[in-house]
C-alpha cells in the first residue's frame, strides 16, 4: 500500500515543475485520470453488484412477487427453509454433488497431469484432446448429449448390452443414479485443472527427483515427499476455484431434468431451486434469502479452505 | 531463475504403457462428442439401432428438419446471428472496459487504491446468484428484458472482474521505464494507455476476448432469465426450446443442431489452441 503511495509522491515531486501550468493540483489530476479510467468499473461495482447485493439482502426479508410492493416478514423466509422439504432436498443433492465431483475431478486431472509430465512424445495432442471437454462441457448441447448418454437406449447401456448386462432402464431417470451421471459430466471436465497442475508440476525442480534418488527413495516416497507437498499451493488454487465452480453449477442439471431437477428432486440444485423459487414461481424474497445461504455457504468454505491451508499447503520460500 | 527442464521420470515405467493408456483415456474422452456427430448424420430411426460410429445410411435430414423445428424465418440463424451478436458485444465490452480498468490498477496513482483492488478481487468470487434477482428487477424496470441489453452492458461496466485481473498482473508486468520515456516525451497518461500499453497489453486482450466468446456462447443462466421471446433467442435458450418442445421424439434434429452450436467454440480452440492453454496454465483460469 505504501509503496504505491511513494512512488506516486515522487513521481509528484518530479513533475511538479510542469504542473504549475495547470489549474489543479498534480496529485490530484493524476487521480483523476485514474478515477476517469476506473469510472466504468465503478458504476458496474455499484449499480450491478454491491446495489443488488445489498437489494437482494433487503428482499431476503421480504415478500415480494414482482406485482405488488415488497412485504416485510423479517427472518420468516429463513426459517421457512428449514421446514421446506424441497430446500432440503436441494441442499443434500448440491452437497453429494460438490463433494464427489470436486475431489473426483482434482483427483483425475492430477493423475492425467503426472503421465503427461513424464516428456511423453505428443504432448501437445494429448494435451489439447483432455482438454476440450473443458471448453464444451458447460454447453447445453453436451447436456443434452449426457441426457440421451445415459437414457435407456444410450450408449453406456448399449456398451453395458455389449458386456452381457441388458435390461438396464435409464440413468437419468433413475433418482438413485440421476446426481452421479451430472458427477461423471463434471468428472469429463477436469481439462483446465490438469493444465494447471502440469504448469505446477513443470516448476519442480528435477534435481529434488535425483537427490531423492540418490538417497534410494522410490517413486511412493517421491510422490509423497516431494510432489505432493510442492504442489499443495496449485492443489489448493484448484480446489477453492472448483468448490466455487460447483457449488454454482446450474445447466447440467436444468438441461437434464427438462428443468424439474427430478426425478424426485435427485437433481434439484441448489442454483436450480432458486431459478425455480424466483423465476418459476416469482417468489423472489424466498429467491433472495436463498441466495444469501448460497453467499454464506460459499463463504464458510472458502474461509475453511483458507484457514486449513497453514496445515496442509506448503510454500517454498517460508523455510 | 531456475533453468526450465522437463521433468524426467524418477523410475522409468515402460513409455509404451502410458502411452496406451493416454489413448484409450483420449478416446474414451472425445467419444461421447464423435457418438453425437455420427448419430447427426444418420437416419432418424438408427441412431439407436446402429451401434457403428461411421453411418451405415448417410443423410443430412437431421440438419434440415432441426434447423426448421421451431419454425421461425431463418430457422436456426436467428439463434445463430443472436448468439453471435450478443458474444461479440460482451467481447468489445470486456476488451475496452476492463482494460481501461486494468490501467488505472496496473499503472495509475489512486488513492484507496488497496481498497478498490480487494473489491475488485472479492466480486471475482462473487456468486451469480446472490445478485441476479435485484438485477432481474432493475432491467425489467428500465424495459431491457426480451433485449440484449442486460448481457452486453454489464460487460461494458467491466463486471467480469476475473479479467481486469489477468490485465493488471500483464499489464504490471510491463517494464515501467516505458513510463517515463513516454512522460519525457510530453506523453500524458491517456495517450500512454492507447499508444503504449494497450498495444503491449495484444496478448492479454485476445485471451480475454477468446474467452469472453467462448463463455458468452455457452453460457445459459443468464441468457435463460433476460430472454423470453423465440425471436431474440440465443442458441443455448433455443436448443433447450427444441428439446422440451419434441421431447424424446427428434433426436436427429436436436443432436444436428447441438453439433453446430459447438462449431465455434470448436473452431476457436483449433484457431487459438497454444493461447487458450498457456492461458490457462498460467493464470490459472477456471476455463
Amino acid at each position: 500500500m505504501s509503496t504505491v503511495q511513494v512512488q506516486a509522491s515522487q513521481r509528484g515531486a518530479k513533475k511538479g515543475l510542469q504542473a504549475e501550468k495547470h489549474k489543479l493540483p498534480l496529485a490530484v489530476r493524476e487521480n483523476l485520470v485514474g478515477y476517469l479510467f476506473l469510472l466504468p468499473w465503478f458504476i458496474g461495482l455499484f449499480a450491478l453488484t454491491l446495489g443488488p447485493m445489498l437489494g437482494s439482502l433487503y428482499l431476503s426479508f421480504t415478500r415480494y412477487d414482482l406485482l405488488s410492493a415488497p412485504q416485510w416478514i423479517g427472518l420468516a423466509n429463513f426459517s421457512a427453509m428449514f421446514s421446506d422439504i424441497r430446500f432440503l432436498d436441494a441442499l443434500r443433492v448440491t452437497a453429494i454433488y460438490v463433494f464427489l465431483s470436486v475431489p473426483l475431478k482434482l483427483a483425475v486431472a492430477l493423475l492425467v497431469a503426472l503421465a503427461l509430465n513424464r516428456g511423453l512424445r505428443g504432448l501437445g495432442i494429448y494435451r489439447a484432446v483432455y482438454y476440450v471437454p473443458s471448453l464444451l462441457g458447460g454447453s447445453v448441447a453436451i447436456a443434452i448429449l449426457w441426457r440421451q448418454i445415459f437414457g435407456q437406449n444410450g450408449i453406456v447401456n448399449q456398451g453395458l448390452a455389449l458386456l452381457g448386462i441388458h435390461g438396464l432402464s435409464s440413468w437419468v431417470a433413475n433418482p438413485d443414479t440421476s446426481v452421479y451421471t451430472l458427477i461423471i459430466l463434471a468428472a469429463w471436465q477436469f481439462g483446465s485443472p490438469m493444465l494447471i497442475f502440469l504448469a505446477g508440476l513443470k516448476q519442480i525442480p528435477h534435481e529434488m527427483y535425483e537427490a531423492a534418488g540418490i538417497d534410494g527413495s522410490g517413486p511412493f516416497n517421491k510422490f509423497f515427499h516431494i510432489t505432493l507437498p510442492l504442489l499443495s499451493p496449485i492443489i489448493f488454487f484448484n480446489l477453492v476455484l472448483q468448490l466455487i465452480g460447483a457449488f454454482q453449477a446450474f445447466t447440467p442439471a436444468f438441461i437434464v431434468s427438462s428443468g424439474s431437477g427430478g426425478p424426485y428432486d435427485s437433481t434439484l440444485f441448489y442454483t436450480l431451486y432458486i431459478y425455480q423459487q424466483g423465476f418459476g414461481y416469482f417468489h423472489m424474497g424466498y429467491a433472495s434469502a436463498m441466495a444469501w445461504v448460497l453467499l454464506i455457504i460459499i463463504a464458510i468454505f472458502t474461509a475453511v479452505a483458507f484457514t486449513s491451508s497453514r496445515f496442509w499447503v506448503f510454500y517454498q520460500d517460508e523455510r | 531463475m531456475r533453468t526450465y527442464q522437463v521433468a524426467r521420470p524418477p523410475v522409468r515405467w515402460p513409455k509404451v504403457l502410458i502411452h496406451i493408456c493416454l489413448i484409450v483415456g483420449a478416446v474414451l474422452m472425445m467419444y461421447p462428442v464423435i457418438w453425437m456427430l455420427s448419430a447427426s448424420f444418420k437416419p432418424e430411426n438408427a441412431i439407436f439401432s446402429d451401434p457403428g460410429l461411421w453411418p451405415q445410411q448417410f443423410t443430412f435430414k437431421n440438419y434440415v428438419s432441426g434447423w426448421n423445428a421451431l419454425g421461425t424465418a431463418l430457422g436456426f440463424g436467428t439463434f445463430f446471428w443472436n448468439s453471435f451478436v450478443v458474444s461479440v458485444g460482451a467481447v468489445i465490452g470486456n476488451v475496452i472496459s476492463c482494460s481501461m480498468v486494468a490501467y488505472a490498477f496496473a499503472r495509475l496513482p489512486l488513492k484507496f487504491k488497496p481498497l478498490w483492488f480487494a473489491l475488485m478481487l472479492g466480486t471475482v468470487m462473487l456468486p451469480y446468484h446472490a445478485i441476479v434477482v435485484p438485477q432481474y428487477i432493475l432491467f425489467k424496470s428500465i424495459g431491457w428484458i426480451n433485449t440484449f441489453l442486460p448481457l452486453i452492458v454489464p460487460k461494458f461496466l467491466a463486471t467480469d472482474a476475473f479479467f481486469i485481473f489477468l490485465m493488471v498482473q500483464f499489464m504490471r508486468a510491463l517494464p515501467r521505464e516505458l513510463d517515463e520515456a513516454a512522460k519525457m516525451d510530453g506523453c500524458g497518461p491517456i495517450r500512454l494507455f492507447w499508444r503504449v500499453i494497450l498495444p503491449l497489453s495484444t496478448p492479454a486482450l485476445v485471451t480475454t476476448a477468446i474467452f469472453t466468446f467462448i463463455w458468452t456462447w455457452s453460457d445459459f443462466f443468464s441468457q435463460l432469465i433476460f430472454l423470453n421471446t423465440l425471436q431474440i433467442f440465443t442458441l443455448p435458450v433455443a436448443l433447450r426450446t427444441f428439446l422440451d418442445s419434441t421431447g424424446t421424439s427428434s433426436y436427429g434434429g436436436l443432436f444436428a443442431m447441438s453439433i453446430l452450436s459447438l462449431i465455434p467454440i470448436f473452431g476457436f480452440f483449433l484457431a487459438f489452441q497454444r493461447l487458450l492453454t498457456e492461458g490457462i496454465s498460467t493464470t490459472g483460469m477456471k476455463g
